[in-house]
């Protein structure tokens, strides 16, 4: 397949001061603000526990802000009824950081699930669209197994093959390098990119890995409580002196993000155990 | 205590009771868009009713034996036991077969089905049909809900069948009632009333634990812990609803 330069500019996705939080408990964004470029892979970052994944949630609808807002195609996400907000997820693809396989399915079933539910495409059809985005993520042999026999690179690679299925103009990657030895998360970053670059489908990675996502995004941003704290080109973010983000892109153990969670002063608590 | 808690807990049960009814109000939509996809329900048929197959057929036999045994034993103080088909099979169409159905159901199909259903909220799969356009309450539930509530009147004639046949066996095999009159009472006896009671009740046991499996699973919180209570949830008030409405029932074809 030739490569294709990914066209240049316009906004897909544009999140404007959004502000969310569950009752009872601190916010998990208090203004928030970051777009994603048509035909670009966009890289959102942070530490576990930012809300990386609650923020794809505001995004794909299931959840609305308190202020601020999503806008997806240059919708409002809020303001879309439920026919209209499952019509702009026909046109985004999602893969979830386990792949959220439908177990009752084999891997070709799995792949076709989002085709036989919106479409009325003959057997035939069918079946080849299946096979050639199996073959796209290498698993056309796979195509009789289960679920349950996949590891969990084939799984992702399964769920990216079925997230693609539809031809989407958007793909949502919620961490996927979680748990994937060096072989598997190299094959996804290499399938990013080539489904990038090849269909020009903008991208929106969300992950910690640091180096994997630095090495294929145009654009990234740095989340940490609850807020944007760094954008940029990969580049930019490396060379970034505050210390939340240089502490985030070196790995560092302790800093702004404290190693121990707020507990009261440990040699007075082991003491009054003591006593 | 302050005297506010147990009426906040009382007006927290009303509250459970009402979430269930609108539950079941959209779950009509979804409900009539599943039944233009039979195939869905003909697979959900088989796993509710076929899988729960040798159960019901089980514990049919055993309930029927019993009811020989007993039936025999309270007859014969009468001089009645020619009487033991009527006895048995009024007691199987009418009360024992959908209820000892709705139970077995419940403890068999029903905390699969809510397992089931809480495990794919659990691993995400609903929200990935969500995040796919695609309505779980159409795709997953109301199937799921319309297999158990056509299977429960099938296992329950079933039910009824084999229990029949356990009476004959002890009754007419080894207590020697006459076996002309087993079977030529039952005949005259249980009347088309009798068993559209039977009819009626297995429906609505049916739509009872159909409708509380699909709910406690969509509803579990998704986590070990929260799919186990959900389970748990789903057989005591199953079991608890099943016998409440069967009085009701009772009492009104009375």
């Amino acid at each position: 397949m030739a490569a294709v330069t990914p066209p240049a500019g316009g906004t897909l996705v544009e999140v404007r001061d959004v502000h969310y939080a569950v009752a009872g408990r601190p916010p998990v964004f208090s203004g928030v603000s970051l777009t994603a470029a048509r035909g670009r892979i966009t890289a959102i970052m942070g530490p576990s526990g930012t809300g990386k994944t609650t923020l794809l949630r505001l995004m794909m609808g299931a959840i609305r802000p308190q202020q601020g807002s999503v806008a997806m195609f240059g919708r409002d996400v809020a303001t879309l009824g439920h026919a209209e907000l499952y019509a702009m997820r026909r046109r985004v693809g999602m893969l979830f950081q386990n792949g959220a396989l439908l177990t009752d399915l084999d891997v070709f079933e799995n792949v076709a699930f989002p085709v036989r539910e919106h479409t009325r495409l003959p057997e035939p059809l069918l079946r080849r669209l299946v096979l050639m985005k199996l073959q796209a993520v290498g698993l056309r042999g796979a195509a009789e197994m289960r679920p349950a026999a996949l590891s969990g690179g084939m799984a992702r690679r399964v769920a990216l093959a079925r997230a693609i299925v539809m031809d989407p103009e958007l793909l949502i990657y919620d961490e996927p390098f979680v748990g994937l030895d060096p072989i598997s998360m190299g094959v996804i970053l290499r399938l990013i990119q080539a489904l990038n670059e090849t269909l020009g489908i903008t991208s929106i990675v969300v992950s910690h890995d640091v180096h994997e996502l630095t090495a294929i995004a145009h654009q990234s941003y740095l989340l940490s409580e609850g807020r944007v704290v760094a954008a940029g080109t990969p580049q930019q973010l490396a060379a970034e002196p505050t210390p939340v983000v240089r502490q985030f892109m070196s790995g560092a153990a302790d800093g702004p993000v404290p190693f121990h969670y707020p507990a009261p002063d440990y040699r007075a608590q082991l003491l009054a155990e003591e006593a | 205590m302050s005297i506010a808690a147990p009426l906040v807990r009382a007006s927290d049960r009303v509250a459970r009771i009402g979430r269930v009814g609108v539950f079941q109000l959209r779950l009509l939509g979804p409900c009539g868009a599943a039944l233009a996809r039979p195939r869905l329900i003909v697979h959900q048929v088989y796993n509710a009713g076929a899988r729960s197959l040798v159960i019901i057929m089980l514990c049919g036999l055993f309930v029927g034996m019993v009811l020989g045994l007993q039936g025999y034993d309270l007859l014969q103080r009468f001089g009645s036991e020619s009487a033991l088909g009527i006895a048995a099979a009024l007691g199987l169409v009418r009360e024992l077969g959908p209820v000892i159905t709705a139970l077995l159901f419940a403890g068999r199909a029903g905390t699969a089905l809510t397992s089931e259903i809480g495990l794919m909220r659990a691993t995400d799969q609903l929200a990935a049909m969500e995040m796919m356009a695609v309505d779980p309450l159409r795709r997953v539930i109301a199937p799921r809900f319309l297999g158990g509530v056509i299977a429960m009147p099938l296992l329950t004639a079933i039910f009824d069948i084999i229990g029949i046949f356990g009476a004959h066996l002890v009754g007419v095999g080894l207590m020697r009632v006459e076996a002309g009159s087993f079977w030529s009472q039952m005949q005259s006896s249980v009347e088309s009333h009798d068993i559209n009671e039977g009819i009626v009740k297995s429906l609505v046991f049916g739509v009872a634990c159909s409708l509380m499996a699909v709910y406690q699973g969509y509803h579990a919180e998704p986590t070990a812990e929260g799919v186990g209570l959900a389970t748990t949830r789903t057989v005591v008030i199953s079991a608890v609803l099943t016998l409440l409405l069967d009085y009701m029932l009772t009492a009104a074809f009375l």
